[in-house]
């Protein structure tokens, strides 16, 4: 089986090179034969890649210690979901999941690309089949997950404990697809380039496909989020670590790439500059997979280092990108510009959006790469952290967010600013109002915090009175207005949803940072602390067993008024005997929007235990908004215009027509 | 305005916010990046009173004191100088006595460290990569640590 694996994978590239080659010269000498290659090669590449994995995942299920990667990242007592999330829970076979994913995009444009122009359909598929040949290379060159142990050990050396949750199942799969969905966004640029020519229908086919990426991508980084703060016992969702910028800086872009695909799309402006943007994206996807792959750097996420590796990704990085940029700055010239527009409009407002998210993602680019750059020039070594990013990107995103319930309501073209103020004066109202309360009834409520706050309900209101203008609210009767809300383009409650969600992650944030309280203390069994209004006895240590680690249990309960236990939060120290590790497991209550948060500390000598607690108020609408935000570019993507398999009118013109623009 | 006077407006505006955030992010650079170092580099080092580091080594053998509550005392070392660092609040769970770590703070004064955050590695295969960076160029690393 595992050898099959092997050979499944030998094969997928050789016919990702197939891929590369065949359709894209046929393209050029306009063969059908050799174009119509590309389909039925990108489908059976995925399948042998998804066999690849699937030998792995069942060498890792089977625990099968004659394979080395599984010995090294696997035990015989783990709970099987360990042991399947375990595939890739460690260098190569992340890597193999990352391929699996990218064969499965091209997969799909192999099987939904049918309306396209045959040729732009073929080179797609060969850039696609390009970056899957050089990934696949540098698996089987430098990271072979299928390297066989000789005499097979008896026992494996265990999963690092901190992987050893449910995160695993959940956050590096969501996290590639929205990664390596971007792929997409960057094949059909690089094609356009290659055809020299781009069009509104273009935009109209690649919008689903970055409108897919980011809401994965999203969710990756919610569920990131959330994983770091309830498993590393620190209380925070966000540390600025490298890698988290990592796949932050595909965000940003990726959110750029979002809106101004819209301008393309609606309007057919901004080409050229959504054709970078999508090259931008997916290079940053590749840096990022360079930055935490390479082992450049130290993290939770640096399973293993080999310099080999680095250099290798390296040299990918530079072909890619390197060759993309090089295509864009020859060919960009050759694509026509298109609408005008005037600077107060729907699309000055995209572009305004556009200028801030690349901005933010230069200054994050800048603040995770300069602490390289400097120790390669003088061997220094510095650490670029939080004061950075909090100092840079904070003032780049509050201009934005206080600009985005004007976008969606200002017109295209040209649009009246004084208009849309007025629309938005119940938005701003609440806003207000907001912002005295938080001032006026809550205790230590600094300026700062509660601005945040009324910035926040600015944005949730926005998004409201989005959807309450657009259905005609005050100007039809209650009964219409009803109809014309449910008549609205599914796009329309998309961007309201993704807006409210990002208002729901700002008020999450400024309600964790600004009214968040923190005790570190000692405490006896039978003792009681009391934080915010809340009142926690702490009830003993108690041991207990796991299948592969052994725990002190601290039990403690949340008191009522009364004096009665109304709820118990466990939090425990984790001792795992193969790796020798010893981890925490936060105790966590929700209670409302809100949780209270502990975290057990050492055992002195007199008996008494460091316990650390945080009250952290509205801390899970940070990961709602995030849902929230997935459920926006979920809607959009059901939008008619956009459904795979809805008839388009444009299809036969490759071209000129740019699309209507709707009101 | 004629539209060529729009336009270069428009682009004047864009430079404009550009330079201001170019500007912002190296003076939060030159104020908010901040420097490692290993005992022994601290001599030579020329530090402002006050200014934050990275300091990191390995937790000297015998050297780790609790303190009332939480506060805890400890030595850091690159086995050519010591440093003795104090922190309040809970330690990594890998932090242990002859083990890579890096602390984050200020020094006081009388020369003791005063860290408000302790990091430690994060399983058992590694160390800090700044610290073991640093004991090899001081040749007192030995490879095998790292097994």
């Amino acid at each position: 089986m595992v050898e099959t694996g092997h050979f499944a994978l030998v094969l997928a590239f050789a016919l990702s090179l197939v891929q590369a080659l065949v359709p894209l010269f046929g393209a050029r000498i306009n063969s059908q034969k050799m174009m119509a290659v590309g389909g039925p090669v990108a489908v059976t590449g995925f399948a042998l890649t998804a066999l690849s994995f699937a030998a792995l995942a069942t060498a890792y299920a089977t625990s099968d210690f004659s394979v080395a990667n599984v010995w090294d990242n696997s035990h015989s007592l783990q709970p099987l979901i360990y042991k399947i999330t375990g595939t890739w829970g460690n260098h190569e076979g992340s890597m193999l999941l990352w391929v699996l994913i990218l064969s499965f995009f091209g997969a799909l444009v192999a099987a939904f690309g049918s309306n396209l122009p045959a040729t732009l359909r073929a080179t797609v598929l060969a850039v696609q089949g390009a970056i899957g040949a050089t990934f696949l290379l540098f698996i089987l060159a430098t990271s072979n997950p299928f390297a066989r142990l000789n005499p097979a050990p008896i026992e494996g050396r265990d999963l690092n404990p901190i992987l050893q949750d449910l995160g695993l199942a959940i956050h590096p799969p969501l996290l590639y697809l929205g990664y390596v969905g971007f792929s997409i966004c960057f094949s059909f640029s690089v094609a356009a380039l290659i055809e020299g020519r781009i069009d509104a229908s273009w935009a109209r086919w690649v919008r689903p496909w970055t409108l897919v990426a980011w809401m994965f991508l999203t969710g990756g980084i919610a569920m990131g989020s959330y994983w770091a703060y309830y498993e590393l016992g620190w209380g925070g969702f966000w540390f600025w670590d490298p890698v988290e910028n990592a796949s932050f800086m595909p965000w940003l872009a990726g959110t750029a790439l979002l809106h101004s695909a819209i301008v393309m799309e609606k309007r057919s402006a901004l080409k050229i500059w959504t054709l970078l943007l999508a090259i931008l994206t997916f290079s940053l996807s590749l840096l990022g997979t360079f930055l935490v792959r390479s082992g450049v750097l130290t993290s939770v996420h640096a399973f293993a280092t080999d310099p080999t590796r680095g250099v290798f990704i390296l040299c990918i990085l530079t072909l890619f990108i390197g060759g993309s940029l090089a295509l864009f700055a020859f060919r960009a010239s050759s694509l026509t510009a298109g609408g005008l527009f005037h600077p107060i409009s729907r699309e000055g407002a995209l572009v305004l959006n556009n200028l801030f998210l690349t901005t933010a993602t230069a200054t994050v680019l800048i603040g995770t790469l300069y602490p390289l750059v400097v120790e390669a020039v003088s061997a220094d070594k510095i650490s670029v952290g939080a004061p950075f990013f909090n100092l840079t990107f904070g003032p780049l995103m509050v201009p934005l967010l206080v600009a985005v319930p004007f976008g969606p309501l200002l017109a295209w073209k040209r649009g009246d600013i004084f208009a849309v103020a007025q629309r938005l004066m119940a938005a701003f109202a609440a806003a207000l109002l907001a912002v005295l309360v938080t001032a006026l009834f809550i205790d230590g409520a600094s300026v700062f915090a509660a601005l945040g706050v009324g910035l926040a309900f600015w944005l949730i209101c926005g998004a409201l009175t989005d959807i309450a203008v657009k259905s005609g609210l005050g100007s039809v009767a209650p009964g219409i207005m009803l109809r014309r809300c449910a008549g609205l383009p599914r796009s329309v409650f998309g961007t309201a949803l993704a807006h409210l969600g990002l208002g729901l992650t700002t008020l999450g944030i400024v309600g964790t940072l600004c009214f968040g309280t923190e005790k570190v203390l000692s405490m006896h069994a039978g003792e009681t602390v009391q934080l915010s209004g809340h009142t926690l006895r702490f009830e003993g240590l108690y041991p207990a067993q796991g299948p592969n680690y052994s725990e002190d249990r601290g039990r403690f309960a949340l008191l009522g008024a009364d004096g009665s236990t109304t709820a118990e939060i466990t939090s425990s120290k984790r001792s795992y005997p193969v790796r020798q590790m010893t981890t925490t497991e936060s105790g966590i209550k929700t209670i409302g929007f809100s949780q209270l948060y502990l975290s057990l500390g050492d055992e002195a000598t007199d008996g008494s235990v460091v316990v650390r607690l945080w009250w952290k108020p509205l801390v899970t609408l940070i990961w709602g908004g995030g849902l929230v935000m997935m459920a926006g570019a979920a809607m959009s993507l059901m939008d008619r215009r956009l459904r795979v398999g809805a008839p388009s009118r444009r299809r036969k013109s490759a071209g000129a027509v740019p699309s209507a623009s709707l009101p | 305005m004629t539209r060529k006077q729009k336009r270069l407006s428009v682009i004047a505006g864009g430079l404009a916010f550009l330079g201001a955030a170019t500007g912002l992010t190296f003076y939060a650079l030159g104020q908010k990046a901040s420097y490692f170092y290993m005992p022994a580099d601290l001599t030579t080092a020329s530090l402002q009173p006050g200014q934050r580091i990275r300091l990191g080594g390995l937790v000297e053998k015998g050297t780790i004191e609790r303190g009332q509550g939480t506060a805890v005392a400890f030595s850091v070392t690159d086995n050519q100088k010591q440093v003795k660092v104090t922190y309040t609040g809970i330690l990594p769970d890998l932090f242990r006595e002859e083990q890579g770590v890096i602390t984050e703070g200020t020094f006081r004064p009388d020369g003791v460290f005063v860290a408000d955050s302790v990091l430690a590695k994060h399983d058992e295969n590694y160390m800090p990569k700044e610290v073991a960076d640093g004991l090899k160029s001081k040749g007192v690393w030995q490879e095998s640590k790292s097994d």
